[in-house]
């Protein structure tokens, strides 16, 4: 094995992703839009857009790994060069990772990075804790991405698969999305719950690029 | 090895379930008439559940029994397919799904309908068991859409498979969360005490219909896979028919 190919499927799908529009501001102008549309729905009460603000986030985040996933691995096998990849002599499963792991850093990261903003204009608090939570929104993010990207190569070959990818991955989201949710509500139990979203990342991380490798195979075929 | 060997063979099989499947259905016929008839007029109704709306139990529990146990049946078979590639539980996967998420949305149905009268609500984000079963239902729903999006036989299968398995994975550590965030919201649940707590009167007739639910669920598998083997027969042939009538012309 050698890591030419890892490197190179990592620096392509960040070209991509960067490139693709206008870099890591497309997916920012999304979560902004998203999070400005909410106290249009539900009402400018402070109260009330404190309290659902983290969650919110939460859901906006979500929301960018299903958008943004769609054609991270439907592009490649279109145009050839998934068959690439699967001869490069890499594992596929890490090529898939390293694909993530890139549309994570230009359209995960960011978000996460921005979230301190929007936390401001959700009524919160201005406090070292919307810092703290710029990690748990970047750690948590990372799980709906592996696991979005699990959708995505399963319907790498299906037309118009962003519905199909929100159908499959959202289920996988629910244990982050609790956990994530929890660490920041402050309440009973919020205090072990960190651990926990990490755990349920850790665990995205580790089941995620197998299945997508598999996946791959099939749409390789 | 060999044993799975011998349940692959879609003539054994055939063969099987010619007599198994209508024995199913009879079977099943009694134990949910028995186990209705005993709901419904015999057994006394409990105040504390809500009187006579307590008797949707009944159907609710078997259902959720079965959603559960469609789902488990559901990876097994595609764990099956995905090892030995034994046809024979690619098409159990794949006609288990539907049954399956039938039994889950009756399951909500139910649960909502006996919600309703006696905790004044048709859903409750706080109750773990009510957020499991639906997330169970949309795991259903997305190995079913999965497998329609696919454009060949084979592709569906191996998708469904992968998808099945990954769910499956999943499917504790979302029980967990959800039994945390719902935990932390309310004390213990007012639903009804299950199990060994139960009385005799109601455990009877509630395992006998679990049983009579899961033979139906069995039968019908079993008459899905006979449609499915034949689909795909016909299918092979009007195929090879085709190929034969191209050389011809």
């Amino acid at each position: 094995m050698t890591a030419a190919p890892l490197l190179s499927a990592f620096r392509q799908s960040l070209g991509e992703a960067w490139a693709g529009g206008a870099g890591a501001l497309l997916p920012l102008g999304f979560l902004g839009g998203a999070a400005v549309l909410v106290p249009l729905g539900i009402g400018s009460d402070a109260d009330t857009l404190r309290a659902v603000g983290p969650g919110i986030l939460w859901v906006a985040l979500a929301l960018s790994s299903l958008v943004t996933l769609e054609r991270i691995f439907q592009a490649d096998a279109e145009d050839g060069t998934l068959d690439l990849w699967l001869q490069a002599g890499a594992p596929v499963s890490a090529i898939a990772a390293a694909k993530t792991l890139a549309h994570w850093l230009s359209a995960g990261l960011p978000l996460a990075l921005f979230s301190p903003l929007l936390a401001l204009m959700f009524q919160a608090e201005a406090s070292p804790a919307l810092l703290v939570n710029v990690g748990l929104y970047a750690l948590g993010s990372l799980a709906f991405f592996f696991w979005g990207g699990v959708g995505a190569a399963l319907s790498a070959t299906v037309r118009r698969g962003g519905l199909l990818i929100s159908l499959i991955a959202l289920p996988l989201y629910v244990p982050t999305a609790i956990f994530g949710a929890l660490a920041m509500s402050g309440g009973p139990g919020s205090t072990g719950a960190p651990l926990l979203l990490a755990a349920s990342t850790l665990f995205a991380c580790a089941v995620a690029p197998y299945a997508m490798a598999a996946a791959l195979r099939l749409a390789a075929d | 090895m060999s044993m799975w060997s011998a349940f692959a063979n879609p003539l054994k099989f055939l063969r099987l379930s010619d007599w198994l499947a209508p024995l199913f259905y009879a079977a099943s016929g009694l134990c949910i008439a028995w186990g209705l008839w005993q709901g419904l007029w015999v057994v006394p109704k409990d105040e504390y559940q809500g009187g006579d709306i307590m008797r949707v139990m009944f159907v609710h529990v078997p259902a959720a029994w079965l959603a559960m146990a469609s789902y488990s049946a559901l990876a097994v078979a595609s764990f099956i397919w995905f090892i030995w590639r034994h046809e024979l539980a690619d098409i159990a996967a794949k006609v288990i799904a539907p049954l399956g998420a039938v039994w889950t949305a009756l399951c909500l149905a139910t649960g909502s309908i006996w919600g309703k009268p006696t905790w004044g609500t048709w859903w409750q984000w706080d109750d773990a068991r009510m957020m499991s079963v639906l997330f169970l239902f949309f795991l259903f729903l997305g190995y079913m859409a999965l497998r329609a999006a696919m454009d060949t036989r084979q592709k569906a299968a191996r998708a469904g498979a992968i998808l099945a398995m990954v769910g499956a994975l999943n499917v504790p550590l979302i029980k967990f969360s959800v039994d945390l965030f719902t935990s932390l919201h309310q004390g213990a649940s007012v639903m009804a005490a299950g199990g060994p707590k139960m009385a005799a009167v109601y455990l009877w007739p509630l395992m006998i219909s679990a049983l009579g639910h899961s033979l139906l669920f069995g039968a019908l598998v079993m008459t899905s896979m006979r449609t499915e083997i034949r689909d795909r027969r016909t299918a092979r042939l009007r195929a090879a028919a085709l190929e034969g009538g191209g050389a011809d012309a």
